[in-house]
């Protein structure tokens, strides 16, 4: 049984606890809206491009169509670049990322296939570091930056051309959380190189006028698309990540609300239960003499 | 007059979306200006001034520093790198993003990216220069 000091201190604890989950339940709350509004602002650029490029790409076809849209023509070697948060108390966000990336990786090692694998963002990479060591070729820390924007994603994205144009990778397939609602984040794995083409989408017969011409704007559109795709799973996981943080922290704060109402009443029952004993031990007391 | 559906979006926003006549478009060949009707094409832009003719209003005038357009026969689209309404511009912002530029020209690696830098950096002087003009006029 402990003392009514352990359990004061106990419930003072879990205010104190309790404290801080609210604070970063609304400091979560301040920030989502500001990532969520990036993150939707971007889509229609995204869209839009993936709209020009395959339009344009079901003009090119054969062997003149670039590496980025065609391929090297062979998948032995997979790149898996994951996108994380850098920091933890979010919930199953990260996670939830790294296992996808995980089963993937080895389900591609189970196919006999090599598997590199590059870690933006801190958690994500000390999720992984522990199976795949020898595989993660690189870490990329955001740490410092309060918001990634564009800078950030064309940095890594000038990383990975220069990868695949030294012929380190094959395809590269790219991790992150698209943001669905404040309870909703959908761990997603997209295709990146060779770029991914969304099927349905309309044929317009139209045959295009290049000014200057095709492969020159092909050449310039095709990175940018990466850059550009890259962005958007920065700003989509940038939302994810806040929204996953404050429904963690709102159940967080409540178990903590719970915990102190079943401790304040254990409280009570031993103090009172303390003081009908010394009652007794007087009024026995008394009636001995 | 007849219109066409004209959309500016730049990565941070959509710029400007709805029915237009007229889109004078800052190509790197040229300057063009894109009708209802106009043949299909897509070309690469570079620095200069995107002029929006709407059937009410006198027009809106557009920063865009590089990026392209689509043109097909439902849509025209252009995907500005960077986009800003021209209220916004002032010599200033110029000179930040020639800067930032020449800081990019000494640190890229490759010729070819400090070859295509230096395209953008006398894009960008150069539409300074016609910035500034435009002012004094």
């Amino acid at each position: 049984m402990p003392s009514l000091k352990d359990l004061r201190n106990r419930i003072a604890s879990v205010k104190a606890t309790q404290k801080i989950t609210k604070a970063m339940q609304m400091v979560a709350a301040a920030k989502l809206r500001r990532a969520q509004m990036a993150a939707e602002a971007a889509r229609p650029y995204a869209e839009r491009m993936e709209t020009v490029l395959a339009n344009l790409a079901s003009g090119v076809s054969g062997s003149s169509a670039p590496r980025l849209i065609a391929g090297t023509g062979s998948d032995k070697v997979q790149l898996l670049l994951v996108l994380t948060a850098e920091r933890g108390l979010c919930g199953a966000f990260n996670s939830s990322i790294a296992r996808l990336a995980r089963d993937k990786a080895l389900a591609l090692k189970a196919e006999g296939k090599t598997v590199k694998i590059i870690c933006v963002g801190k958690k994500g990479y000390d999720i992984l570091r522990r199976q795949f060591a020898s595989d993660i070729i690189e870490f990329i820390d955001l740490r410092e930056f309060k918001q990634v924007g564009f800078v950030n994603a064309e940095a890594i994205a000038q990383n990975i051309l220069t990868r695949f144009n030294n012929g380190e990778f094959d395809v590269a397939t790219l991790f992150f959380s698209k943001f669905r609602s404040v309870i909703a984040q959908i761990p997603t794995a997209q295709r990146i190189i060779p770029a991914e083409i969304p099927e349905g989408t309309k044929q317009t017969e139209a045959v295009y006028d290049y000014e200057p011409d095709e492969g020159e704007i092909l050449e310039t559109l095709l990175p940018r698309n990466l850059t550009v795709q890259i962005l958007r799973g920065l700003l989509e996981n940038a939302a994810s990540e806040q929204g996953a943080r404050m429904s963690a922290m709102d159940s967080a704060t409540r178990n903590a609300g719970e915990m102190i109402k079943k401790q304040t009443t254990l409280y009570n029952r031993s103090r009172q239960a303390m003081i009908t004993k010394e009652l007794i031990e007087i009024i026995s007391g008394a009636e001995a003499l | 007059m007849a219109t066409f559906k004209f959309e500016l979006v730049s990565p941070e926003r959509i710029l400007f979306s709805g029915d237009v006549v007229s889109v004078i478009v800052p190509s790197v060949e040229g300057e063009m200006t894109v009708l209802a009707g106009h043949a299909p094409l897509v070309a690469t832009l570079k620095t200069g001034i995107v002029f929006v003719q709407t059937t009410e209003s006198n027009g809106k005038e557009f920063f865009v520093n590089g990026g392209l357009v689509e043109v097909n026969h439902e849509t025209t689209t252009i995907l500005a790198e960077q986009g800003k309404f021209l209220e916004d511009v002032d010599t200033g912002v110029l000179d930040a993003e020639i800067l930032t530029v020449e800081t990019r020209i000494a640190g890229a690696h490759t010729e070819e990216d400090k070859k295509r830098l230096h395209e953008t950096l006398v894009q960008l002087r150069e539409f300074k220069h016609v910035f500034e003009q435009r002012k004094a006029a």
